[in-house]
């Protein structure tokens, strides 16, 4: 008996939405492991970790919360993703994105009105979409790699918001801590869940999602998407336009980020603070990959990393495990999940030993 | 399976029992046998896909029979790896050659060889040497990416010679030849055979087969169907049996036939090279008419690809007026657009080229016809439409394919290929410009494809052919015009011109002092 690797004449399509589920069994196991070693009782603390928030309904409700942005993010990077376009700065995005919807709420703090919260959305898309305008224009100009860019540039917009909270945008009544004024009703989301924080983002986020699996299967945009990511080759031999698919994707991925920062400034935390978001934009690039780059697919990856966040910190409260523990299984996911991505391409198969002189 | 031997006097150098080698769904060879004798040249003969790479390779050591033995100078042997090949004394060319472009042809030899020695100018030495002994002249010091494709198969073979070769196998070498190219090659090959090395030539080309070998071994869906010797032959009848069919052949046009207004016009049409190491396209000239098939005939490389994208618009010339659709200058409209205008292509590399693998035939049939078939409602796909015209492709063309859903990439090349020409077709273009046709498709599909392309020509379209196949040209076209080194002469009726005039244009002998210097010197 021996075991032989062959490549698929033709990709799984089965292994390639099984493997989603193969990562996350191989995490749970791993996972056992490293609280074995942290040295805490890992069938308690995997308890507490995957399966404590579901309990409540504050638990349910914040991974809804928690799982919002990441949906509405991964949706614009696996557009861009399919494209083999790499946006890699969805958090600086979104950061921009936060501080003109912040701005927005801010210039109107002494009016009230229905009409704000639109307008701090528009802020939002267009603040997100302008940052990601600059690595779109560099890419499509100067063939500068996006990957880099994009990222460099989340460190300049975290920058970027800490000069304003720091200053300019600082609550004059608020004892000089670097935090803005708290935003009013009128620029703060409605809740659709009373005693949570659950908000109208979630329900926007869904239906993001919804459009964007139309736009992908079902439009001339998608089919272009797919085809440039797919046979670059092909899709300059059917007349489609690279630079104008590669702003296209990055805008949009831009303007999704900079939607979500928006309605993280002006939902669950309500001002401007320093740090806005505990890296949604870089989470959501694993949601997206787990989500095989499929709207429908990431609704459910975003909601399975929300856990990872409420597990991580359900860890630190009840068993006092360092924070990193998030970090340490969301990297787990994603590595077990490019690693069993190898099944898609190639099968495993059990032969037995080749007989001498057939 | 025996080939024709009557005197066995000595074991046979090579020979070949029961191989066997499946991949996953499809049985590459089947039960194989067959011998070479000491100084035979014997050929393997096959359409694509009958399994003749997949055999030669097991030979070579670079795959792993299933089953089956190889046994050399009458005794079994195990070949793991290319390197006990060549120990053996088995010197393979590949079709691809496997060169480094920037390197000269003495760091290349060296490269590929076990044992090229420390002493560089001795190995230089042998180069030019074994080289002119065999007429295949050699420069060491040369780079390989000014070397012309002929050129560059020499070093592969020379690099073979090096090391004594007892059996040379070629794949398919003459496929890259100019016809006097081909000449030079079978002198070198009978020089070799009467010196006592054996041969396995793989081709399917039957003229040649015909006038350079011994024995023939053909090969059809795995399996050897036939031995025979292909002097006794017809190039029909061995024909018929790599096809197992009757062999069709295409209803040639009426010379002289009245040809419409000129459709297609490039007018000093300049372009550096895409890729490096590639030719650029200088000062091209070409009127098309409605109705007429002109062939480009030319060696790989010599500007080709760049002339395609170039006329379908994934190339841009530097001015509009460079290239004309019915007289509107496009020469700066995308490939959209000149669709539109009603020119259609088919690119020589079909697989992520004129066709995206991971996707549905329905979907690949949306890739090129979307705009002309209507197969958008604003801004979404129709994909009932699409479907359909995927399945008419699919139904007039022959395709063998379990449906419409199937992945692109796994048909078989000839029959992608011909799902790829029947889309272009179907969407009756006023212009069709197609490279390489009939490449690795079987001569029934080639005739089907061919026969088409003289019915679109037939019906008032214009059709441009850019192929290497010099008798795929002559069959089909009503003009040729050759292209080599970037340069196109001008177009020659084919009914007149010879296949030695194309020969010598195609190596670069008779074209513009200019261009036969470059040559001479790149």
């Amino acid at each position: 008996m021996a075991l032989k690797i062959e490549a698929r004449r033709q990709i799984s399509t089965r292994m390639l939405y099984l493997t989603p589920f193969i990562a996350v069994a191989a995490t749970v196991v791993a996972g056992f492991f490293v609280f074995m070693i942290l040295g805490s009782d890992p069938v308690e603390s995997l308890y507490v970790f995957f399966l404590s928030p579901f309990e409540t309904k504050y638990g349910f409700s914040e991974l809804c919360v928690k799982a919002a942005p990441l949906i509405m993010i991964a949706i614009g990077l696996a557009l861009g993703y399919r494209a083999n376009i790499w946006n890699i700065g969805a958090e600086g995005q979104l950061t921009v994105g936060a501080v003109c919807g912040g701005a927005v709420a801010l210039a109107f703090w002494d009016e009230a009105g229905i009409y704000i919260l639109p307008l701090m959305a528009l802020a939002g898309l267009a603040g997100g979409a302008l940052y990601a305008a600059i690595p779109a224009f560099l890419k499509t100009r100067f063939n500068v790699n996006e990957i880099l860019t994009s990222l460099m540039l989340t460190y300049v917009a975290t920058l970027f918001l800490s000069v304003l909270v720091f200053g300019p945008l600082k609550d004059p009544q608020g004892y000089n801590f670097p935090q803005s004024r708290m935003f009013t009703d009128s620029a703060t989301l409605p809740i659709i869940w009373e005693e949570t924080r659950l908000h109208l983002g979630f329900v926007v986020a869904l239906a993001i999602a919804v459009a964007g699996w139309v736009l992908l299967s079902r439009s001339i945009i998608g089919f272009q998407i797919r085809t440039l990511g797919s046979a670059p080759a092909a899709a300059r031999y059917a007349g489609f336009d690279r630079t104008r698919l590669t702003w296209f994707c990055l805008m949009l991925t831009g303007a999704l980020a900079g939607l979500a920062g928006t309605f993280e400034v002006s939902g669950p935390i309500g001002q401007l603070v320093p740090n806005i978001s505990p890296g949604y934009g870089f989470t959501a690039i694993i949601v997206a990959f787990l989500g095989r780059l499929h709207p429908l697919g990431i609704i459910g990856s975003g909601m399975l990393m929300a856990l990872s966040y409420m597990g991580g910190e359900n860890a630190q409260i009840n068993l006092g495990l360092p924070q990193a523990v998030t970090g340490v299984f969301q990297g787990m996911l994603l590595f077990f999940l490019l690693a069993s991505d190898f099944l898609v391409r190639y099968r495993v198969r059990v032969v037995k030993p080749a007989v001498e002189g057939i | 399976m025996e080939p024709g031997h009557d005197v066995v006097k000595e074991h046979p150098r090579l020979e070949l029992r029961g191989i066997t080698k499946a991949f996953p769904g499809v049985i590459a060879n089947s039960d194989v046998g067959f011998e070479v004798a000491p100084g035979e040249i014997h050929a393997l003969l096959g359409e694509n896909g009958a399994g003749k790479s997949t055999l030669v390779k097991q030979i070579y050591g670079i795959l792993k029979p299933d089953a089956g033995e190889i046994v050399w100078d009458g005794r079994e042997v195990d070949i793991p790896n290319p390197h006990t090949a060549r120990a053996l004394g088995i010197g393979m060319v590949f079709q691809h050659f496997s060169l480094f472009e920037a390197m000269t042809v003495l760091e290349n030899v060296a490269l590929g060889m076990d044992d090229p020695g420390k002493d560089r100018t001795a190995l230089a030495k042998r180069i030019r040497d074994v080289s002119e002994s065999y007429g295949l002249p050699l420069d060491p010091a040369r780079e390989v990416h000014t070397l012309s494709v002929g050129e560059r198969q020499r070093i592969e073979i020379v690099r073979c010679l090096l090391q004594s070769p007892r059996l040379l196998v070629m794949d398919e070498p003459t496929s890259v030849l100019t016809p006097q190219e081909v000449g030079k090659l079978f002198e070198t090959l009978r020089k070799l055979k009467a010196e006592g090395c054996s041969i396995l030539y793989i081709s399917h080309k039957l003229n040649e087969i015909k006038e350079l070998c011994d024995a023939a071994t053909i090969l059809r869906g795995g399996k050897v169907v036939a031995a025979c010797d292909p002097k006794a032959e017809t190039a029909r009848s061995m024909a018929q049996l790599m096809i197992g069919a009757e062999f069709r052949s295409v209803a040639r046009r009426e010379a002289g036939k009245d040809t419409g207004p000129v459709r297609l016009t490039l007018k000093g049409l300049n372009m550096a090279p895409e890729m490096a190491h590639g030719v650029p396209l200088k000062n091209i000239h070409l009127a098309l008419r409605g109705g007429e098939i002109l062939g480009i005939a030319g060696v790989a490389g010599n500007g080709q690809g760049d002339l395609l994208a170039a006329i379908a618009g994934e190339r841009k010339a530097a001015s509009a007026d460079t290239v004309t659709i019915d007289g509107k200058a496009v020469g700066r409209s995308g490939p959209a657009a000149r669709r539109k205008l009603g020119l259609c292509t088919v690119p020589e590399e079909r697989n992520g080229h004129g066709a995206v693998p991971d996707m549905s035939l329905t979907d690949n049939a949306m890739l090129s016809a979307h705009k002309r078939m209507g197969f958008l409602k604003a801004g979404f796909l129709d994909k009932g439409k699409s479907r359909n015209f995927a399945a008419e492709v699919i139904k007039r063309f022959d395709v063998r394919t379990p449906g419409t859903e199937t992945a692109a990439g796994s048909l078989s090349g000839g029959n992608l290929q011909k799902f790829i020409v029947g889309r272009e077709i179907l969407q009756k273009p006023e212009i069709l410009v197609v490279a390489q046709p009939t490449w690795g498709v079987d001569a029934a599909a080639a005739a089907t494809i061919q026969q088409a392309l003289v019915d679109l020509a037939a019906t008032g379209s214009a059709i441009l052919v850019i192929s290497q196949d010099l008798d795929e040209l002559l069959t089909l076209s009503d003009r040729i015009a050759v292209i080599n080194a970037g340069a196109l002469s001008d177009a020659m009726p084919a009914a007149t011109v010879s296949v030695e005039e194309i020969g010598l244009l195609m190596g670069g002998i008779h074209g513009s002092p200019e261009d036969a210097h470059a040559k001479g010197a790149a």
